[in-house]
């Protein structure tokens, strides 16, 4: 590794390179990197540019195996006790001075909380949840869900540089090796002041926020009261550990499961390859949350439920039958 | 301590959206608008910290067409003490809808400004921070609850996994999402009391946007789904088609 100081042709802005920004979770760079590492490659292509990676911290040398040219580590400071502004002041001195045609963040809690904060240091507008990105005539266009995803936005940047955010889950990573240079930046140039980062509580049992899982069991009213949950989260163990519980608004304004779980439009947009809905009748403001999930179940003992209207696959019937059964079954197939 | 909202209109959750001929707008005809649900929260937290602190006054600060008077009316009869419309039509870019809304907001006095987390119709959920880099204060985004202590004030925000708190140094900006503040409903009286509360209207000041949408279009169906059987004797097919067909299991 070596100090990044004076690069060879810094002096040159190429607005034809692209960024993305990697996150991190305890020293681990999240999943959905890989994500915005493949998209960050496929607008870098045909701009004729390079791929830079900006992590926060020694992480990211992995990032090389999806298509990273060179990868930037910042010193200490992002995500800390000053929250997200010391990486963020960081990131835009950064692209102030280094010039790129775009910037790709990861549309995750954290990532939708940083962008915003690094567009408004550079002066431009953030495209925020993408599902697709693509180079058009030199600019970049992006296709976002607007109205809970009921219509889909084609958006082209004006101003310089995009920076976008990719939905998770979404646009699959791909394997594009490089030998990239890995190399150390000084961290913030400002200490932003007036915000520390005080607690934190973990919240109750869930290992795996929703929005992150590639399997989700989601329960709705019809499973009548917290009690009957252990149903539901038996499903979940069965699936395994990649698998986390998801549940209607209904059940989250019974006060049956906490908000954090809650999928759709005033909760949680997830994007599953496996989403379960079992007894949610599939409001339209619940769909908003789940409909771009890759394959739909749906429980339900009412043949017309709207949910039937969305779902791939679905069985009419008594959830509190079906649900045990269902993770028997998972149970099995796991064993072999 | 006095507070201001932000608040945008919006069409409401329910409303089918229809795109127009022209590919770029969703035909108006037929739309109901509501003020954004998280601006809702936003409103009530506000509402609730000028009543616990028993001073203070509460604006709400739209930038929208003149038909968000409604919307402002609305939420001054729900408690809020004035309103300030700042006409024009706010686009997708929220750059721009940052610079509007701050410009108006560098003149006041309010020691908290408060946004949704996300507007539901653009889903950019970027104005709040925006603004607060304009006016140069911190903020707190995703906030379900808060609290007022001397010079500070406490947020619990909901991030991937649990519940962060921060504190901030007043004045501040925080961005509502769902927690404590569950909305209240306009009484009688408030209706009245709004119709004689302060409504300004200002043009907007013109901004160039930052981007532009070429086409909406509608989503993908989703391919046909199928109804694998009834009760539980679907349940091994069900998983058979899981494993083979659309290999996810
Ligand atoms: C502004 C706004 C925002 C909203 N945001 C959200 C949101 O983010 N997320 C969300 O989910 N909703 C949201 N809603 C609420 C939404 O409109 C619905 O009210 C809600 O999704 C209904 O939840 P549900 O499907 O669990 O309950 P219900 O609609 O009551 O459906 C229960 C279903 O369970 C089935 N059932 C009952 N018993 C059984 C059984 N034994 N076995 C199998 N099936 C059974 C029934 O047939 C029925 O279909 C919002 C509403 C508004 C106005
Ligand atoms: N045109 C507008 N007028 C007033 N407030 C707005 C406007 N647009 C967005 N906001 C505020 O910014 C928040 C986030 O919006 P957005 O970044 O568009 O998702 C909203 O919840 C509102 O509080």
């Amino acid at each position: 590794m070596r100090e990044a100081g004076a690069e060879p042709g810094e002096g040159s802005r190429r607005m034809t390179d692209v960024l993305a920004v990697a996150e991190t979770k305890q020293g681990v760079v999240a999943g959905v990197s890989r994500e915005a590492v493949t998209v960050a490659r496929s607008l870098a292509d045909p701009l004729g540019g390079s791929v830079h990676v900006a992590v926060s911290g020694a992480a990211g040398d992995e990032l090389a195996q999806w298509g990273a040219d060179r990868i930037f580590r910042f010193g200490a400071g992002g995500g800390g006790a000053g929250g997200p502004d010391p990486f963020a002041a960081a990131l835009a001195e950064r692209i102030g001075a280094r010039g790129y045609g775009a910037v790709v963040f990861a549309a995750t809690s954290s990532g939708r909380d940083l962008a915003p904060r690094v567009a408004a240091r550079l002066g431009v507008p953030l495209l925020a949840d993408c599902t697709a990105a693509a180079v058009d005539d030199g600019a970049i266009v992006v296709v976002r869900p607007v109205f809970a995803g009921k219509a889909l936005a084609r958006v082209r940047a004006l101003a310089a540089p995009a920076l976008l955010s990719i939905r998770p889950n979404v646009l699959p990573a791909r394997q594009a090796p490089r030998e990239a240079s890995v190399e150390a930046l000084a961290g913030a140039p400002e200490s932003p002041a007036g915000y520390r980062v005080v607690g934190f509580e973990a919240s109750r049992g869930a290992a795996l926020d929703v929005s992150e899982a590639s399997i989700v069991v989601s329960g709705g009213r019809g499973m009548k009261g917290p009690e009957n949950w252990p149903l539901l989260a038996d499903l979940r163990d069965a699936i395994g550990e990649t698998a986390a519980l998801g549940a209607s608004r209904a059940v989250v304004d019974a006060g049956w499961r906490p908000h954090a779980e809650q999928v759709g439009q005033t909760g949680k947009t997830v994007t599953p390859k496996l989403y379960f809905a079992i007894a949610i009748s599939g409001a339209i403001q619940h769909l908003a949350g789940m409909r771009t999930s890759g394959v739909i179940v749906a429980v339900n003992r009412d043949a017309d439920a709207p949910i039937f209207g969305v779902a791939d696959y679905g069985i009419v019937g008594d959830a509190f039958e079906i649900v045990p059964k269902l993770a028997e079954a998972v149970r099995e197939l796991r064993r072999g | 301590m006095n507070i201001a909202v932000c608040v945008k209109r919006v069409p409401d959750t329910e409303t089918r959206i229809r795109i127009a001929a022209n590919g770029r707008e969703i035909v108006p005809d037929g739309v109901k608008h509501v003020l954004s649900p998280y601006d809702e929260f936003a409103l009530e937290a506000a509402l609730q910290l000028v009543e616990e602190a028993g001073v203070g006054e509460v604006t709400l600060l739209s930038h929208g067409p003149e038909a968000t008077r409604e919307s402002l009316r609305s939420g001054l009869a729900l408690g809020a003490h004035r309103a300030v419309l700042l006409r024009g039509e706010p686009t997708m870019d929220g750059w721009a809808t940052a610079r509007v809304l701050a410009a108006e907001l560098s003149g006041e006095e309010a020691g908290l400004v408060l946004f949704g987390v996300k507007a539901v119709d653009d889903d950019q959920q970027q104005v709040g921070p925006m603004v607060a880099r304009l006016l140069g204060r911190p903020c707190a985004t995703s906030v379900t609850e808060m609290e007022v202590g001397d010079g500070v004030v406490v947020c619990r925000r909901a991030v991937e996994g649990g519940q962060e708190v921060v504190e901030m140094d007043l004045p501040a900006v925080a961005t509502l999402t769902k927690g404590k503040y569950e909305p209240r409903y306009a009484s009688l009286r408030g209706i009245m009391m709004a119709k004689r509360k302060p409504l300004v209207e200002k043009d907007a000041a013109a901004v160039e946007p930052g981007l532009a949408v070429e086409g909406l279009e509608y989503p993908p169906p989703r391919p046909e789904g199928r109804i694998v059987g009834e009760g539980v004797e679907a349940v091994a097919e069900l998983v058979r088609l899981l494993r083979e067909e659309a290999k996810v299991l």
